[in-house]
């Protein structure tokens, strides 16, 4: 396997890859997302941003197949994603949930080669492809040193680097991420959404990425979506969103948005919260 | 950028290979390690006919084993008592080994082991019910109690764990595991309380022993165990993916919930097999993966059947040590395992050569 098959051929024409329709997601009784609808077009770099408890979480679980909606559907390349098989989905789309942890002792090049499952089979096993594909997702994250080294042992910022390595050798065209910088310092915040933006960027993958910081999602994503109460309260790109009245509206903040010195999204100072 | 994607490009080549190199290493080394569990447990098992209570030479064993025609005293004792006893040792050991490393894996939790998902308890009981209600009294009879009292406390912890919202994880099950063990422990004391003999006969069932155990123990639980064992291993490579946790499972397209039907189903046959030809026997599901995993890494396809050789091999060992002890008598091998074992596993943590699951 070379390059180019790990990275996606699909055409950007802004097709829909995965949308909900009128998604009502909920834990037992506790209804947690109303009624949402969502598109998600090929080629672009989504952010879910929302407060604390706001279900972008959980909306990104549906996304992902993780949960299932308890009235409308999800869709995968306009097919209902709950009717595919999981083996089907998972060499389409590729998720990394909040903080996972790998089993103690296991190794990265370990770790990285479980991504290659989808792709295998009883009659199909560990192949040449498979070993390509692990390799250079491990160069491409820059973790090839670290191959031998176990992911309990490394720091927080290349334990994540290691996951997205798993997520990149999963060689999927779209890829969820929730919340991948938590528990992380600045720079490697920075070096990990460096890491999904060069995904999407030279790969080619449709990234859907929940986050919490909302500067820095302006500053790598083409497109925000807010959250409040489980409904989606704006979409579109972190200019049109990251307003004000926004932030005072779904974030309770009163705060300044002024242009990021550096690239010139737009940077949220907050002020106060508003009581 | 340019220049990483430059080297990005360029290094492929170079590294494939290295990595190759090492995953080929590490097979290497977890082949050599199941090669020597294999020459260990041949070993274990050549003891295990040759030495007992009763002193029998080589010659005797040997023609025993190869000349269908010669009826000595000395053949018939290694025929019908020693071979039968070392084929149920044998099978109990690669049962125990391997649900230990399979409970530990769907738990996720090192203090795994068959005992924790109510297969134990549930035998216990239905051993305990044997005897008080329909007075059986062999360990041939206690079998099918023992199965059926297996199967019901996993149905149970199942059912149980699975109920709330996500289905069957790993905490609900051991909580329900849990539960259950102390609810049926609870029955087996209240019978044992109030009727001695069947305290009497129970006792000699409940420390875990091999003795007595005939060619009809062992051809009553041997199609149980080969179901289980097929089970597990088809079950490792699912279990790799479940220790991610079960959305990093789902996400690489693994379906949950069958793989821990299949995986709780080997359980159940496994230790209910061992359980019930031998009493159970705690100590070898919750160490024997432990130790195996040091040396093979948390990878399933090699931590699966070490397990089971080297729960094999330790199981006869034991049995083994437990004739020659106490001549003319002997002690029941659970006690041996554990006696012989706490010790090790205490050494074993620490040097800290463990991990968990």
């Amino acid at each position: 396997m070379t390059l180019d098959a790990v990275t996606s051929t699909r055409p950007r024409d802004g097709t829909v890859r995965l949308a909900a329709e009128s998604v009502s997601l909920a834990y037992d009784d506790r209804v947690v997302v109303r009624d949402l609808d969502l598109q998600l077009a090929d080629g672009s770099f989504t952010a879910i941003v929302g407060p604390n408890g706001c279900g972008k979480s959980t909306l990104l679980r549906a996304l992902g197949r993780l949960l299932r909606p308890v009235s409308g559907q999800v869709l995968l390349d306009g097919r209902a994603i709950a009717r595919t098989p999981t083996r089907e989905v998972a060499r389409v789309l590729g998720l990394l949930p909040q903080t996972p942890v790998a089993p103690e002792g296991l190794t990265v090049g370990d770790l990285v080669a479980r991504g290659r499952h989808p792709h295998q089979s009883w009659l199909r096993q560990w192949s040449r492809d498979d070993e390509a594909a692990v390799a250079e997702a491990l160069v491409w994250t820059d973790m090839a040193d670290l191959a031998d080294r176990p992911v309990d042992e490394l720091s927080g910022g290349q334990r994540q680097r290691a996951w997205i390595s798993m997520a990149l050798a999963q060689g999927t065209d779209l890829l969820l991420l929730d919340e991948p910088t938590t528990y992380l310092d600045l720079s490697h915040q920075i070096d990990v959404l460096e890491l999904v933006a060069r995904l999407h960027a030279e790969r080619g993958r449709t990234v859907v990425v929940v986050l919490h910081d909302l500067n820095l999602a302006a500053r790598y994503a083409q497109r925000l979506v807010a959250m409040d109460g489980g409904a989606l309260v704006a979409s579109g790109s972190p200019h049109e969103v990251l307003t004000e009245q926004l932030l005072a509206e779904v974030f309770d903040l009163e705060a300044r948005v002024v242009p990021d010195p550096v690239v010139g999204s737009p940077m949220v100072v907050p002020v106060r919260r508003i009581r | 950028m340019s220049a990483t994607t430059d080297a990005a490009v360029r290094r492929p080549g170079t590294a494939a290979p290295a990595a190759a190199g090492r995953g080929l290493l590490r097979r290497r080394r977890a082949r050599l390690l199941l090669l020597l569990l294999l020459v260990l447990v041949a070993a274990a098992a050549a003891l295990s006919v040759a030495v007992g209570s009763r002193g029998i030479g080589p010659g005797a064993v040997w023609q025993a084993l190869t000349d269908p025609g010669a009826r000595t005293e000395e053949t018939v004792i290694i025929r019908e008592l020693r071979v039968p006893r070392t084929a149920v040792g044998l099978m109990a050991g690669l049962s125990l080994g391997v649900a230990g490393a399979l409970a530990q894996g769907h738990t996720r939790n090192p203090l795994g082991d068959p005992g924790l998902l109510g297969v134990t308890a549930g035998a216990s009981l239905g051993v305990v019910l044997a005897i008080h209600l329909l007075g059986v009294g062999t360990p041939a009879g206690y079998v099918w109690f023992a199965f059926a009292g297996a199967l019901v406390g996993t149905v149970l912890v199942f059912t149980l764990g699975s109920a709330g919202r996500g289905g069957a994880s790993p905490v609900t099950l051991a909580l329900a595991g849990a539960a259950l063990s102390a609810l049926f422990y609870a029955l087996v004391r209240a019978v044992l309380v109030s009727d001695t003999d069947s305290l009497d006969a129970f006792r000699f069932w409940v420390v875990g022993s091999l003795a007595g155990r005939g060619p009809d123990v062992a051809w009553q639980v041997a199609p149980f165990v080969a179901a289980g064992l097929v089970l597990a291993l088809l079950n490792a490579p699912a279990l790799d993916l479940l220790g991610l946790g079960d959305d990093v499972a789902r996400g690489l397209g693994q379906r949950v919930w069958p793989a821990r039907l299949v995986g709780l189903g080997a359980v159940t046959l496994l230790c209910g097999a061992a359980t019930a030809a031998c009493g159970p026997i705690a100590f070898v599901g919750l160490v024997v993966p432990h130790v195996v995993r040091a040396f093979t890494g948390p990878a399933h396809r090699w931590l699966v059947p070490g397990s089971g050789l080297l729960g094999a091999a330790l199981l006869l060992l034991a049995d083994v040590v437990g004739r020659v002890v106490a001549r003319p008598g002997e002690l029941q091998v659970g006690i041996v395992l554990a006696l012989l074992g706490a010790p090790f596993f205490i050494a074993l943590i620490r040097r800290r050569r463990l991990a968990a699951t």
